[in-house]
């Protein structure tokens, strides 16, 4: 019993842990734009290229993804898939969580097919953006937006690589904190930061794309299913008016 | 020959007549839609019983095609959820029409119970309304609680176990008590087997009866209306309330116009924002069930908050339980509590005003506080709210016994 009430009381007052860490710098939106069909197919490309090889998309068809990028069959496959997978699979990668818990220091990377739905775009888009060298941590990278995070910059290629200048500061409570001071580059990367960051945010709209296809259907809906609805609203308060003429 | 005659003037000629013979259906109609009077003065609050009951069928036939689709297995709900989003035609739309309707009917039922609050619809002789009406709020929350264990993402996991686990706070059989409801030690695929059954038969069947019952001992009594006043009063030579109209056509007209209104702020969510920024469905719901991973706030959905303020503000968790259990025993209280003659807020004085709108603030506000982080500030400010909340029913009891009040007219004016 005791034990119970200790579990509650820790489970609700302030001692939220988190294994998965979270919080963080959220310092940049992301601006996505999920009518952009280019924007999503950049996004799958990157996907395909860098992300697939750890991350599953388990719960998402390849060919529910052509359909929706206005992509033909050979496209997709040919194109974009690097694996013999067929066309109505599910993106799932041949590495099981176990193999990858062995090989990464016991991380296992997590499915993203609604990973944009618990994060949120914003979020993406910095962790994608905010990744810096570290020596300290198993990976040699760390990240801003998610500290101590279990993944390396997989697209250091591209970014290129920074260090981070921190100040620590001590307050009066004698607990010291660490004031980011801004990113130092290494080696640059193939792409201008612009185009690194455009990169990032056609991902990161491929990422909020895939949480829900349907979105792209419910949106288009929407307008012609409020106009209806007005209209019979209209029609029945018509109707309730004539009906209470004679009620006073 | 005589006899055929009479019965058929009392049960109508052909097919009705040969059916109202065997069963009433004629005589039913007409107790409760085309002849059943109802006050001519409803306003906006009115709308929200039939709004209620729209709703009720809503999640029943979503809940329906839902259950077609979906596995209470812990291995595959998670994959069964994301699979009605994608594989299955409409899938989408059924299940956020489910989702939207979990919050739909918890607002639209807030509505309804404030209106009795404003307008004594709780007070003689409709005791019995409004505890039916209380069964249905405790039962609907089960409901939803058990409906939002089902999609097994981390917050269902992790609220499913916090729940749960207030059951520990019963005296003595705390502990087995737990085990047995979970069906195991703890949250697994036995609790989500049996939650799946009993949110998609037992509940929905206990509901459906409340609601009829709900309904019929209202019209039994006959509904109450913004003024307070009793329209059985007075009565024309044929017996019909002058104040009254037949519910149909009048009234079914009348919700006709209120659900239009209503179906353009729900679709307008279920299409454009159906997770509501993270209200109706949670971020953390979107990550799979995991019990070594704890999610950074561990919150019930919007519709819980208040009472879940209330069991944080108390250090200890066997009090806390108990005061969560008591919030929601005394609104049982309620037509014994306020013993005002006068049911309309209207004819009652401003200390009632005042009142009441400062309790309807403090359950807005406990609500917004169950959302937030534990501070020390929110804590003590969900003290003080809850220690107002059962203030509110103890000053009641006492100011309402020779409350000063407006002359109440004898029926209802023009308007």
């Amino acid at each position: 019993m005791k034990k119970i009430v200790f579990i509650l009381i820790s489970l609700m007052t302030t001692s939220w842990v988190s294994a998965a860490g979270g919080g963080g710098a959220v310092g940049e939106k992301a601006h996505t734009n999920i009518r952009s069909v280019d924007s999503l197919r950049n996004g799958a490309k990157t996907y395909m290229n860098y992300c697939m090889g750890c991350h599953s998309m388990a719960y998402q068809r390849y060919n529910r993804v052509a359909e929706d990028l206005g992509l033909t069959e050979d496209e997709m496959m040919n194109g974009l898939v690097l694996t013999d997978a067929k066309f109505s699979d599910k993106m799932v990668i041949a590495m099981t969580p176990e193999q990858s818990s062995a090989w990464f220091n016991k991380a296992v990377a997590p499915d993203l097919t609604v990973i944009a739905k618990a994060r949120g775009v914003d979020w993406l888009f910095n962790f994608l953006i905010n990744f810096y060298v570290d020596p300290t941590r198993p990976s040699g990278w760390n990240n801003l937006t998610f500290e101590n995070a279990g993944m390396p910059h997989i697209l250091w290629e591209l970014q290129g690589i920074r260090t981070a200048n921190f100040e620590m500061h001590t307050d009066e409570e004698g607990n010291e904190h660490k004031e980011f001071k801004g990113f130092e580059t290494v080696q640059a990367g193939l792409l201008s930061e612009k185009e690194y960051k455009d990169l990032a945010r056609d991902l990161v709209n491929f990422l909020d794309y895939s949480s829900e296809p349907a979105q792209l259907i419910r949106m288009a809906y929407a307008p012609w299913v409020l106009l209806f609805v007005s209209l019979f609203t209209f029609l029945a308060y018509m109707l309730k008016v004539n009906y209470f003429r004679d009620i006073h | 020959m005589g006899k055929i005659a009479s019965s058929s003037q009392k049960n109508g000629a052909g097919f009705m007549g040969w059916l109202n013979a065997r069963l009433p259906v004629t005589q039913f109609y007409k107790d409760h839609l085309s002849e059943y009077y109802a006050p001519k003065n409803f306003n906006f609050w009115y709308f929200f019983g039939s709004l209620a009951l729209l709703v009720l069928v809503n999640q029943i036939l979503t809940g329906i095609w839902l259950t077609m689709h979906y596995k209470p297995d812990a291995a595959q709900a998670f994959g069964m959820v994301e699979y009605i989003m994608r594989d299955v035609p409409w899938g989408w739309l059924i299940r956020y029409l489910h989702t939207t309707g979990a919050s739909a009917f918890f607002i639209v039922i807030y509505f309804h119970m404030f209106r009795g609050l404003l307008y004594g619809s709780y007070k003689k002789p409709r005791e019995l309304v409004w505890i039916f009406g209380m069964i249905i709020y405790l039962v609907l929350m089960a409901e939803a609680f058990l409906g939002y264990v089902l999609p097994w993402g981390n917050m269902s996991y992790w609220g499913a176990k916090v729940i749960t686990q207030l059951f520990g706070a019963v005296p003595w059989i705390g502990d087995s008590l737990v085990e047995w409801v979970r069906g195991d030690y703890l949250i697994s695929d036995a609790t989500l087997n049996r939650f799946f059954a009993l949110h998609v038969v037992a509940l929905p069947l206990a509901i459906v009866a409340l609601v009829v019952l709900h309904i019929a001992a209202l019209h039994t009594v006959g509904s109450n209306n913004p003024e307070g006043v009793d329209i059985k009063k007075h009565k024309d030579e044929n017996g019909k309330p002058l104040d009254g109209i037949p519910f149909h056509p009048y009234y079914t007209v009348k919700d006709i116009f209120g659900v239009g209104m209503f179906l353009l702020i729900f679709l307008f969510i279920v299409f454009v924002k159906p997770d509501m920024g993270g209200l109706f469905l949670e971020h953390d719901n979107y990550v799979p069930a995991n019990p070594a991973v704890t999610p950074e706030h561990i919150k019930p959905v919007w519709y819980f908050t208040p009472f879940y303020a209330m069991l944080r503000a108390v250090p200890d968790m066997q009090l806390g339980a108990l005061i969560m259990l008591l919030a929601i025993v005394v609104l049982f209280f309620l037509p014994w509590l306020d013993r005002s003659p006068v049911k309309s807020i209207r004819y009652r004085r401003w200390p009632f005003k005042v009142m009441l709108s400062l309790f309807a603030v403090t359950f807005v506000i406990l609500g917004w506080l169950g959302m937030q982080g534990a501070t020390e500030l929110y804590k003590l400010m969900a003290q003080v709210l809850t220690a107002f909340y059962f203030f509110y029913f103890a000053w009641l009891f006492f100011y309402s016994r020779n409350e000063k009040y407006h002359e109440v007219p004898e029926r209802i004016e023009d308007h």
